[in-house]
């Protein structure tokens, strides 16, 4: 006899979520494991399906513009521009030039509060609580001064349809450019702890690693897409409100070193050029601003009895901070209130990436290659497959059904 | 530099917390004890950090103005506003309010505006403070 003893190295299944201390939406994961390496992943979704689209059937187009800034609480400006872009394409409504100009500025502000806030989290996945509360500061900022242009610090409401509800007054430029000097003051010092730091390099480079092939493949969107060296942006690709007028390229990591990895540290580099962009966008919308009007219809019974007699419909894309918003809204000229509405959030598309990402990652890697996307879960879920399938493997085809159907009737028949 | 953290880190002793510590410095031991000594006068509240202009707060309604035309519960997000069908005015439930300022907006004779309050939390949703009529 021998000592030798067979071992078999057999994988093993770490499910993580819906509910997770690690998690800040409800999202399920099932890892294959073999070590401290993942052989494999799967994404399921479906635990945050909050029938919005349903809800905003039954309401007129002025009461789905809140609707969908609650569609989530980050891109509360983005999502409703969206869909005002496609109520306006679907109405033949003109929105007016400084409205356009006043939306780029509310539009970058959102997208400066939104990097900044991932950044936080990013470096507080790794364990770098610091960095945390720094960025979060510079964010607190960002807030003040959505607060003191729109009122509200979070659902902004500031949108309508045909243009926009609040003007940006001289009086409120000096507060402005003050709270844009900060960022930019204080910009060096982000991009010095989040790009020197040897924490941030060494959790980040080489790390959840998406290559341009795999990302186009996938149809990511937004800065995980420009992160692997795609140059897609809806905001060059079609532009909208203002951005055709104004100076702007597709930020990818290779503008600040040179070359594409795809890793997270890329994805750190896009979103930080992105936050240094808006600052520049910002101020160069708010000097090219025409004076004029605000909105097109200021009427609200008006535009409301116009969007009713329209049969149409109309799409709506929009860059948010996490990429490219898709809405698609269907009157049928009858009714005020849409006969359709159909939202897809950029998460949606950025999802299946974390599968390439996360195998022959460790585990610890999990949270900040997972969050490197920005995901949002409340955004994502949009339907929901209402079928009884606990198990997996144990999935009930019609047939199967239509069986078991007959099976009992027969049963109870006896 | 390996670690660009350390300086602001260390730096942060020194300085004073970014955070308005409100209502009081210091979580008091009784909080039903310290409001019932504010409004004695033997506290004192640490004020909240100020509201900008036009803040969109607890909203403020003209009884008199109002025609009861009924244009703000058409355009309102959140079913707030009911309509009060002997009297012709309207009763605004500020639990359900969203704070849209929408109804201000749509108000043909401006009966509506929107004030600066923002401590509206409340155990009964249909206390006195969260109804405006």
């Amino acid at each position: 006899m021998t000592d030798e003893k067979t071992t078999t190295k057999a994988t093993y299944q770490i499910p993580i979520g819906p509910i997770h201390p690690a998690l800040k939406e409800p999202v399920m994961f099932e890892f294959e494991i073999s070590g401290e390496q993942i052989v494999d992943v799967d994404v399921q979704l479906g635990h945050i399906h909050r029938a919005i689209e349903w809800t905003g059937m039954r309401r007129n187009a002025i009461q789905i513009i809140y609707l969908a800034e609650r569609i989530c609480g980050i891109c509360s400006f983005v999502h409703p521009m969206s869909f005002c872009r496609a109520v306006e394409s679907a109405c033949d409504i003109d929105v007016p030039e400084r409205a356009h100009y006043l939306r780029v500025v509310h539009a970058e502000l959102e997208r400066i509060c939104s990097h900044l806030l991932w950044a936080g989290v990013a470096a507080h996945e790794i364990g770098f609580d610091t960095v945390l509360f720094l960025t979060w500061e510079m964010r607190e900022k960002a807030l003040d001064l959505t607060e003191y242009l729109t009122g509200n610090r979070v659902t902004k409401a500031i949108l309508t349809i045909g243009g926009v509800r609040r003007d940006v007054t001289a009086d409120q430029l000096p507060k402005i450019k003050e709270t844009l000097q900060y960022f930019k003051n204080n910009f060096e010092k982000l991009r010095h702890i989040f790009l020197d730091d040897k924490t941030f390099k060494m959790r980040s480079q080489g790390v959840g690693i998406l290559t341009k092939e795999d990302a186009l493949k996938l149809c990511t969107v937004g800065p995980t897409a420009r992160a692997s060296g795609i140059k897609k942006d809806t905001r060059v690709d079609q532009p909208y409100a203002a951005y055709g007028d104004l100076d702007m390229t597709y930020m990818t990591p290779d503008l600040l070193t040179g070359e594409v990895n795809g890793d997270v540290y890329d994805r750190i580099i896009a979103r930080l050029l992105e936050v240094k962009q808006s600052i520049e966008l910002i101020e160069t919308a708010l000097d090219q601003a025409p004076a004029g009007e605000l909105v097109s219809e200021p009427k609200i019974p008006k535009l409301l009895a116009h969007i009713k007699k329209t049969a149409g419909e109309g799409v709506g894309r929009d860059e948010a901070p996490r990429g490219e918003v898709f809405h698609y809204v269907k009157f049928d000229g009858e009714h005020e209130n849409p006969y359709t509405w159909k939202v897809r959030a950029s998460t949606y598309n950025n999802i299946l990436a974390w599968i390439p990402m996360l195998k022959g990652e460790q585990i610890a890697d999990i949270p900040i290659v997972a969050a490197s996307t920005d995901p949002c879960m409340s955004c994502t879920n949009r339907v929901i497959v209402i079928e009884k399938n606990n198990n997996k493997n144990y999935m009930l085809t019609k047939e199967q059904l239509h069986k078991l159907s007959v099976q009992k009737t027969r049963r109870l028949m006896r | 530099m390996g670690f660009s953290m350390l300086g602001p880190a260390f730096l942060q002793m020194f300085k004073k917390p970014w955070t308005n510590k409100f209502p009081a410095k210091y979580a008091p031991k009784n909080t039903t004890k310290y409001l019932a000594d504010v409004g004695a006068g033997k506290a004192k509240l640490n004020p909240p950090v100020a509201t900008p202009e036009k803040f969109r707060g607890k909203i403020v309604y003209d009884k008199e103005k109002c025609i009861g035309c009924k244009l703000c519960i058409r355009v309102c997000p959140c079913g707030a506003i009911e309509f009060k069908e002997k009297e012709k005015k309207i009763k605004i439930y500020l639990a359900r309010c969203c704070f849209c300022s929408q109804c201000n907006d749509v108000c043909p004779v401006d009966c509506l505006s929107m004030s600066d309050e923002f401590l509206l939390a409340d155990t009964d949703k249909y206390s006195k403070d969260l109804i405006v009529e």
